[in-house]
């Protein structure tokens, strides 16, 4: 697929903004219906699975996180599928990685060394990820220093409270002054989306994000009690297809939290292709936040070769 | 496929349901089906069978018998004789009944989801996810109606067997909306599925069986329309329910005429789907996509016509043309299929002319660029705009997966546009402003009303039309009365003719001449045809000239009743006011009217007097009632509120009782208007003089113009033409069992709903049989209107 033509962002237009409407039962009746409006099966959905994979960003964002623990990881990233089982698949050429590796700033030094070359992207979590309220100036600077440290992607979270107070012009700056901290770093924005409230805080803010820049939006940093959900999903998805029916630009999406299972992987792959067409069902616009997901999907993989269920001492932890 | 390959395109695939367990129960009956009578499976030798096919495929699933005459009427015979010991068991004991078959459905669920798409050819994805849930979730329900009618419906009754004939677009669901309310209030039933989609209903024969329902309690008969006519016509049957076309829902309504049987009926629709600026834009589109697409759009209450601000509209049609590049249309039994097959080539063939036609008016067609099965019966979605109202694709019914677009400025605008049709079946109002769509509900007339949500059924909410879709509910307590009568009913003797006093003397002994006129439109009006007849009195004496009013009468009247519509939208405490007014302006005038109906009546002046007593008291009664026969709200499985609002009929033709001329005029009047109706009343033709008298109480009520409309003259003439009148909503009448007859056959011409005595009176002064609940129900039609909410 050809490259994403990357968003440069545009002025705060408030008219596009407070024009927004999201009715909460209707966005929930959407969301239940994905997964009986479609059912993958068989071959396609190995193949879907596969894809789900290499959507993944990797991730440990635990206190405590160590260079070994990291290391493991970005093995793990870099062979995330037994080689028999992408043998029985027909799929051994591709080498299929995850998306990319997630971990704080500290990490990326090491973690840079483990995945050069490997075409496994490396995103840092920062502006004082999780809460966002340490010092603006600093904030800004975590972000410099994460992209000098070899972080391709800089995760930021928004200030929640400017949401609450719907100060969209001041989230908007602060956003805007990411962006160009990233330079050629890509932006993924974390919304909070559990702690914003509102399906019309979520919308509102997402659109903002994308007007400053955003290279992708996030639902959520898996530190609130609520992550991702395909209601919050849809809402984000949804505000993403206007601003590419607006200006032309792709804005990435990605769920993270709270996604486990295989078949919420599938539900959510098809939410992006219903929702927003073939193009988002590759990493370069979408991913998963998720650390456990990878082990189940190896384990439905493994079932899809052999026909027999699969346990998860057979696969390398990650 | 290999896995490299899908990794690029990124397709579904197919996902097939398994056919296995249904093919095999079809071929374990020979692929050859009896009728289900008396608690047996019957198939005779000299049986003449048509075939049911899968319409995804056109491939022969099995025979189905066409049942005749004969094999109709042993089958009303056994429903019959079921009757009475299944309407007097417990609530109880007919619950368990009901119980132990929603669980039964539940265990096959799959079974019966697989058959029916097979049949109808529905995504399964709606068969396993929509019909059969709400299948089994009606028979929970009315288990429950079955166990509590005797709290709830005390005053009511068993109607007897109820003849029921079903579409061929939910087979099953139709069939529960139809049997459960049935058996749970104690009828018996034989129901006729849709000649193309018998199986289910055959399924459901056998899970009778293994819950051990009485021989008798339900009866399937298969076959066409000739065996629908043997049902409706059956003299046997007490009940008719039917649920299909506006055409043959008014043949049904003309041959039961005069019968007695209780009918209601289901039928055809052209619902409005209005978007207001401040929508949801995106959920809307959802929204159409479950009004238009659900079924293939062949559904009664599809919202076919959308009705989108001006504001909004052109983006609104791009993004719904995105959406629709969406949808996958083919095999009814892939999981992912989203459109299925049309149930008949015929029906093909109907989608086709029209849309051709629309877009010969100056349509613009829009089908998105999606493959469709090379083989089968299939229609793609598909979006009509630069309609306009005047265009035949903006007023019929299409039953195909065709949506008609037009454009609005102003919330009045959509109200006027949404209301711009003979249907009245269902309405989706989406806004995000809580003040216009509460606002909006009441205004559009139709039975169901979603807002920001739509097709949304269950079993506590009433379902039903307005209109030429149809009277009678299903659901709810609402649905409940369709199955019943009041008890009281059962007690009404046949009306006596009236005495007819004759003139002895040409000489009037008044003073002064009495003029008494027409009362319309809240002036005095004289007879169009300039004729009046004589008022005798019981002594033989001419009393006054009263005028005959003629069909233009009626028209004027009508007129002046459709423009009294604050009367309608008025607040209930208002209209108390108003009656309990009427009230006292009789009391002070008491005397008199004791003294006229002694005149005109020769009963003896105490009785006279009793029944200006009581016909006080009754507007009391009413003027109490009209603020406290409150609506409910019900309990559905969704997170929000379903408002069953009673809803005033509209404009009302009443045709009064020839007994008590003052307290059978009033008690009709007053539970009328208090409910919000604005009437014409047709007063006994002999005793008109005291109802033009009360028209000057009315006068000095405070009762606006155009409320109350009276015309004397020929009764079942003045009838006729109410019944026949196109803007009449509903007809009372009071009178012999001829102009009953009439009555139930004209009103066929709109569909009105018509409430007749066949000739039988009532006791005025009975508060049992001459005032409450019946006569409130009767006055009124509930509207619920969904409402989900949530932030």
């Amino acid at each position: 697929m050809s490259k994403i033509k990357r968003n440069p962002g545009m002025p705060l237009n408030l008219d596009w903004v407070e024009g927004i409407q999201v009715n909460t039962s209707a966005v929930e009746r959407r969301a239940k219906s994905y997964s009986g409006r479609r059912s993958i099966k068989k071959q396609h959905q190995a193949a879907w699975l596969l894809k789900a994979l290499s959507c993944i960003d990797l991730t440990t964002l635990a206190g405590d996180d160590t260079i070994n623990r990291v290391k493991r990881l970005c093995n793990k990233a870099k062979k995330p599928v037994r080689k028999d089982i992408l043998e029985a698949l027909g799929v051994e050429k591709l080498n299929i990685t995850t998306g990319a590796v997630c971990v704080y700033h500290e990490m990326l030094e090491a973690a840079s060394g483990f995945l050069k070359g490997t075409g496994v992207e490396l995103a840092a979590v920062s502006t004082g990820f999780p809460a966002g309220l340490t010092p603006f100036d600093m904030r800004v600077e975590e972000i410099r220093r994460s992209v000098a440290a070899g972080a391709s992607e800089i995760d930021i979270v928004i200030s929640r409270r400017l949401v609450f107070a719907q100060d969209w012009q001041k989230l908007y700056d602060e956003v805007k002054q990411y962006r160009e901290a990233c330079g050629d770093a890509h932006l993924k924005t974390i919304l909070a989306t559990g702690e914003l409230a509102t399906f019309r805080n979520v919308a509102k803010a997402s659109m903002v994000c994308m007007m400053a820049g955003a290279d992708f939006i996030k639902t959520s940093t898996g530190k609130e009690s609520v992550n991702a959900t395909l209601p919050v999903s849809l809402v984000m998805v949804r505000q993403i297809r206007e601003y590419y029916q607006r200006t032309g630009y792709k804005i990435g999406y990605k769920p993270a939290g709270g996604i486990s299972t295989a078949k919420d992987s599938l539900l959510y792959l098809i939410l992006m292709k219903e929702e927003l067409g073939r193009d988002w069902l590759e990493p370069e616009l979408f991913r998963f936040g998720a650390s456990s997901l990878l082990g189940d999907i190896e384990r439905q993989l493994e079932h899809h070769v052999t026909g027999k269920y699969s346990a998860s001492f057979r696969h390398a932890m990650g | 496929m290999n896995i490299m390959k899908i990794l690029e395109t990124m397709d579904y695939g197919v996902a097939p349901e398994n056919t296995d367990n249904a093919i095999n129960w079809i071929k374990e009956h020979n692929k050859k089906f009896g009728l289900f009578i008396d608690g047996e499976f019957e198939q005779s030798k000299k049986a003449k069978y048509f075939y049911t096919f899968n319409p995804a495929t056109g491939e022969k699933l099995a025979q189905i018998t066409q049942a005749n005459k004969t094999d109709v009427d042993k089958a009303v015979k056994a429903a019959n004789k079921a009757q009475m010991s299944w309407a007097k068991l417990t609530g109880f004991h007919r619950a368990k009944y009901l119980y132990a078959i929603a669980r039964l459905i539940q265990k096959h669920a799959r079974l019966f989801a697989v058959l029916e798409s097979l049949d109808n050819g529905k995504p399964i994805r709606e068969s396993r996810d929509v019909d059969i849930p709400l299948v089994i979730r009606h028979f929970y329900h009315h288990a429950g109606w079955a166990q509590l009618m005797e709290e709830k419906l005390d005053d009511y009754q068993a109607i007897g067997v109820a003849g029921q004939i079903i579409p061929w677009n939910f087979p099953l669901l139709m069939m529960a909306w139809k049997i459960a309310p049935a058996l749970a209030a104690g009828n018996t039933v034989v129901l006729k599925p849709a000649e193309y989609t018998s199986l289910t209903a055959l399924l459901f024969a056998e899970i009778c069986q293994q819950a051990g329902l009485p021989k008798g309690v339900v009866n399937i008969i298969t076959g066409d329309g000739k065996t629908g006519a043997e049902i409706v016509n059956h003299p046997d049957v007490d009940k008719i329910a039917f649920t299909g076309s506006t055409d043959v829902g008014r043949l049904i309504r003309q041959q039961t005429a005069g019968t007695g049987k209780k009918l209601t009926l289901e039928l055809g629709g052209k619902s409005a789907f209005i978007v207001f600026d401040d929508a949801d834009v995106d959920s809307a589109i959802e929204g159409i996509i479950d009004a238009i697409w659900f079924n293939q759009g062949q559904v009664c209450c599809a919202g076919s016509r959308l009705l989108v601000q001006e504001s909004i509209a052109d983006r609104f049609h791009q993004k719904l043309k995105e959406r629709m590049s969406k949808l996958r249309v083919g095999d009814p039994l892939d999981k992912s299929i989203d459109i299925g097959a049309i149930i008949d080539p015929s029906q093909h063939k109907r989608i086709e002319q029209l849309v051709k036609q629309g877009v010969e008016e100056g349509a613009e067609l829009y089908q998105p660029d999606i493959t469709l099965p090379e083989c089968g019966c299939f229609y793609p979605p598909t979006l009509l705009t630069e309609v306009d109202t005047a265009h035949y694709v903006a007023q019929e019914e299409i039953f195909g997966p065709v949506l008609v677009s037009m454009t609005f400025r102003t919330p009045a605008e959509a109200v006027a546009l949404a209301n711009n049709t003979r249907y009245g079946l269902a309405c989706s109002v989406w806004s995000e402003n809580i003040n216009l769509a509460l606002d909006i509900a009441p205004k559009v007339i139709a039975g169901v009303v979603w807002i920001n949500c739509t097709n949304q059924f269950d079993a506590a909410a009433g379902f039903g039309g307005k209109k030429e879709s149809g009277f009678g509910r299903e659901g709810g307590i609402e649905g409940m009365y369709a199955y019943l009568k009041p008890k009281v009913d059962a007690t009404l003797k046949p009306s006596m003719p009236q005495k007819v006093f004759e003139l002895k003397s040409k000489n009037s002994k008044a003073i002064v001449d009495r003029t008494p006129k027409f009362y319309i439109g809240g002036k005095q009006a004289r007879p169009d045809g300039g004729y009046s007849q004589a008022v005798v009195s019981s002594k033989g004496e001419l009393i006054a000239h009263i005028g005959q009013g003629n069909r233009k009468d009626v028209r004027n009247a009508v007129e002046a009743a459709r423009k009294a519509t604050a009367w309608t939208n008025t607040t209930a405490h208002n209209r108390a006011q108003v009656l309990y007014f009427i009230a006292e302006n009789l009391s002070l005038r008491s005397a008199e009217f004791a003294k006229n109906i002694q005149s005109i009546t020769g009963v003896t002046a105490k009785q006279a007097q009793q029944e200006v007593d009581a016909s006080i008291e009754r507007l009391f009664y009413y003027a109490a009632i009209a603020d406290k026969f409150d609506g409910q709200v019900h309990t559905v499985p969704v997170r929000g509120v379903v408002l069953a609002m009673p809803e005033a009929n509209g404009i009302m033709g009443i045709v009064c009782p020839d007994e008590n001329p003052l307290l059978g005029f009033v008690s009709l009047m007053a539970a009328t208007i208090a409910m919000g109706n604005r009437i014409v009343m047709i007063p006994s033709q002999n005793y008109g003089l005291t109802a033009l008298e009360f028209y000057q109480i009315l006068e000095t009520s405070d009762v606006p113009a155009g409320v109350v409309n009276i015309i004397t003259g020929d009764k079942n003439e003045l009838a006729r033409t109410l019944a026949d009148h196109y803007e009449v909503e509903s007809v009372w009448y009071f009178g012999d069992a001829e102009g009953s007859t009439m009555v139930e056959k004209a009103s066929a011409a709109n569909l009105k709903r018509t409430w007749v005595n066949y000739g039988k009176a009532r006791d005025w002064f009975d508060n049992k049989q001459a005032q409450g609940k019946e006569f409130l129900n009767q006055a009124t039609d509930i509207k619920n209107i969904w409402t989900p909410y949530g932030e």
